[in-house]
């Protein structure tokens, strides 16, 4: 599951926040389970807000970020055009989620 | 040998008198009642606030589209619960609830699974999978801030006092019973937690310590783990009776699931 929450309209130059939450569990390879086996690692490794193809907002994770990782930043609203975020995990496999932001 | 029937003795006195089974009896005063939002560090708190942040919202949308979303050959769950009829806000507050038909106790991971199996020809949903988590989810959500309220007359009863007999047995090899913490010593510091009143009230729940969405189930199986007693079955008879009591007990608290705990 991947939550997001930006803005359908803004202004022009207007600073909006843009919030984002992906389901992961973030396992940091360090823990065991009940048997003593080592859990391996399991994370998100990147990720990236592109806004009208450029990428505004880029974010490289390590074991210590916690499961469900939530971002928020801002962007200035400066043309109409998709904001899209993707995240990538060590495997390479990627999940990824557009907003179309009109500016007016 | 004097000594040894001595200490014989004294061996067998002791024996003769089992430490009693059951903890003294304890409640929480009526206005005393807390949720366990109370005993919640403020930053929780705040995450538990922001229906953004918190993370339990994950589920919820994930129950929310699993409702509106049909499977092969089935109708949705909201063609029957939408607008048109059998609306379910602030049902999940009146769970669990004695099933009519077959005199069984219901929470409401069961009552989801029964309605699967029985109107929509599904196989039941596994306990603790992110599908039944977030169907519980979404449907505890349509009560929030609804005041706990559960029937526990007629058939509900027997398993009402089930659920009070397994709160103030003492069990693992702490020998204690569930009411020793959260009617004896709640508010109190437990290593470097508050001990909470033991309300199923925000469930399912958020966990920390889990970093997981989770049943109240799970939170069961956990406080009898830390007891070093067996834990129970997820969705057995015993945890529903257990359910059943302390929601009796929680009446009048205000559903906050999906809820944010430590």
């Amino acid at each position: 599951m991947i939550r997001i929450s930006a803005p359908d309209t803004a202004e022009m130059g207007e600073i909006v926040e843009v919030k984002a939450m992906i389901q992961h569990p973030m396992e940091t390879g360090y823990r065991r389970d009940a048997k003593g086996d080592v859990i391996p690692r399991n994370i998100i490794k990147q990720f990236r807000c592109a806004y009208g193809g450029n990428t505004v907002f880029e974010a490289t994770f390590f074991p210590g970020i916690a499961a469900n990782p939530f971002l928020a930043f801002c962007l200035r609203a400066t043309r109409t055009g998709p904001i899209e975020f993707s995240w990538t995990d060590q495997h390479g496999e990627t999940w990824s989620e557009t907003r179309q932001l009109t500016v007016s | 040998m004097k000594w040894a029937l001595l200490i014989g003795a004294l061996c067998l006195a002791g024996c003769n008198k089992p430490e009693s089974t059951y903890a003294r009896n304890s409640d929480v005063k009526a206005g005393d009642i807390k949720s366990g939002y109370a005993f919640l560090q403020d930053d929780t708190k705040a995450l538990q606030d922001d229906d953004f942040a918190n993370p339990g919202f994950l589920w919820v949308d994930r129950g929310k589209r699993l409702f509106e979303t049909a499977e092969t050959g089935a109708s949705t769950c909201s063609t029957c619960h939408g607008a048109h009829g059998m609306p379910l806000k602030g049902v999940a507050a009146h769970y669990p609830k004695v099933d009519a038909k077959t005199g069984k106790l219901l929470n409401l991971e069961a009552a989801i699974n029964l309605c699967r199996e029985q109107h929509q020809g599904l196989e039941p949903l596994a306990y603790e999978s992110d599908d039944l988590l977030g169907m519980t989810a979404y449907v505890a959500s349509l009560s929030r801030g609804e005041p706990v309220s559960v029937d526990i007359t007629g058939p509900a009863a027997k398993y009402y006092e089930e659920g009070r007999d397994y709160f103030f047995r003492r069990k693992g090899q702490f020998n204690l019973a569930c009411s020793q913490c959260h009617n004896e010593h709640w508010g109190e510091k437990l290593r470097g937690d508050t001990i909470s009143q033991g309300h199923g009230n925000a469930f399912p729940a958020y966990r920390l310590e889990w970093q997981d969405f989770g049943s109240l189930h799970r939170r069961l199986r956990d406080c009898d783990t830390g007891i070093r007693a067996e834990p129970q079955d997820y969705g057995s008879e015993t945890y529903m009776a257990v359910e059943l009591y302390l929601a009796k007990r929680a009446e009048g608290l205000a559903m906050e699931s999906p809820g944010v705990r430590r």
